[in-house]
């Protein structure tokens, strides 16, 4: 198991492929994506690295993040997130990841906060019919229509599909295929919708219900010989802290 | 211009398409590549064009609408399709509107338009 990485989407668009095929592909893009934690077995119990994306004021980040940015030697990062990996996929902290961590044709999950519907009826919610537009149904045509039995329970089931609060929920969307890669940009272009607005966080790793690919990159993609240099004498510094 | 804006007019420029200066009104002759089994060969699909949408960029799309066999046919195109071999301007039409949807309840006679005489091309940008 490798380390997924954190990306930012950015809006969709449309690639039409040489035999004459449109696809439709969200754009994702990657944003200063560095490993700011390790997390081991000695010290934490499981295995795992924390990255983090984005940039952050200094002085709006609070006074103890500050202090972990500091440890790993990068700058403040907007959005944390940690992935669980296997011991030996551990990536050095202060590492920056490149787009080419997943390559085109692979299938990935993106997990992301979906828009907020607000409080929505039983037909937006789950899908309902709704009642008759005529024969005698009045002002209920979008209701949900019996929650149950009769006297005999005599109370609604728990888990019974009604209206009620929709979206701004986490949601994976899983086997997406990686359409395009630039790395120079730090972009993945995967087909199909992603969700989540514009500008929202989301999280990508390799499908689970897929086999894992021969090829993908172990432990992770990493950016440019300069980084990959700076990275360990960081790291020593931190593990030196550590042990 | 953002990310999206910037990646879609780096693809116009990669396909390199050279469409004409047309619009609603206006007979055009679309070469398609039909692929047939293992060879493909272009056919022309020649008809009015009723509708242009989304603009000029990606995302662009244009309808033909053609008399065929007596049946009235349509069909729309993206504008950067890579199946599109070329676009050719037979005559150009004199319109009113935008959208000739109003065309697909005409027969004959009335469903004529008329040509523009005096066609001068835009100037380039």
């Amino acid at each position: 198991m490798r380390s997924g990485i954190i990306a930012k989407k950015v809006g969709m668009t449309r690639l039409f492929l040489e035999d004459g095929k449109q696809v439709p592909v969200t754009v994702l893009q990657l944003d200063g994506l560095q490993v700011v934690a390790q997390r081991t077995v000695e010290t934490d119990g499981y295995t795992a690295v924390q990255l983090g994306a984005g940039s952050a004021k200094a002085k709006r980040t609070s006074a103890p993040m500050r202090g972990h940015f500091a440890k790993a030697g990068v700058a403040p990062k907007r959005k944390i997130a940690e992935f669980r990996v296997a011991p030996e996929n551990l990536i050095e902290v202060g590492a920056e990841i490149s787009a080419e961590h997943y390559f085109e044709g692979q299938y990935v999950d993106v997990s992301g906060t979906s828009i907020g519907k607000g409080f929505a009826g039983a037909m937006k919610r789950h899908n309902f019919g709704g009642l008759r537009a005529s024969h005698g149904v009045s002002i209920s045509h979008r209701s949900h229509g019996s929650t149950g039995q009769c006297q005999d329970p005599g109370r609604v089931f728990k888990g019974k599909k009604m209206a009620g609060h929709m979206g701004a929920a986490r949601v994976t969307t899983q086997n997406l295929q990686v359409v395009r890669t630039d790395a120079d940009r730090g972009l993945i272009m995967v087909k199909g919708a992603v969700p989540g607005s514009k500008g929202g966080w989301v999280t990508i790793k390799d499908a689970v219900k897929k086999p894992f690919p021969d090829n993908a990159p172990l432990p992770a993609a990493l950016k440019t010989a300069q980084t990959a240099d700076a990275a360990p004498a960081e790291e020593a510094a931190a593990e030196g802290g550590e042990a | 211009m953002d990310l999206i804006a910037q990646l879609e007019a780096e693809q116009v420029a990669a396909l390199g398409k050279d469409i004409p200066d047309f619009k609603a009104g206006d007979t055009i002759r679309v070469g398609f590549k039909v692929t047939e089994g293992t060879r493909s060969r272009v056919q022309n699909y020649e008809g009015v064009c009723i509708s242009r949408k989304n603009g000029s960029g990606i995302a662009g799309s244009f309808t033909v609408r053609k008399i065929s066999f007596g049946e009235g046919v349509e069909r729309v195109f993206p504008l950067h399709s890579t199946n599109i071999d070329s676009i050719e301007v037979v005559r150009r039409g004199k319109v009113r509107r935008a959208k000739l949807y109003y065309l697909r309840s005409r027969r004959g006679k009335s469903a004529r338009i008329a040509e523009v005489t005096n066609y001068k091309p835009k100037a380039d940008k």
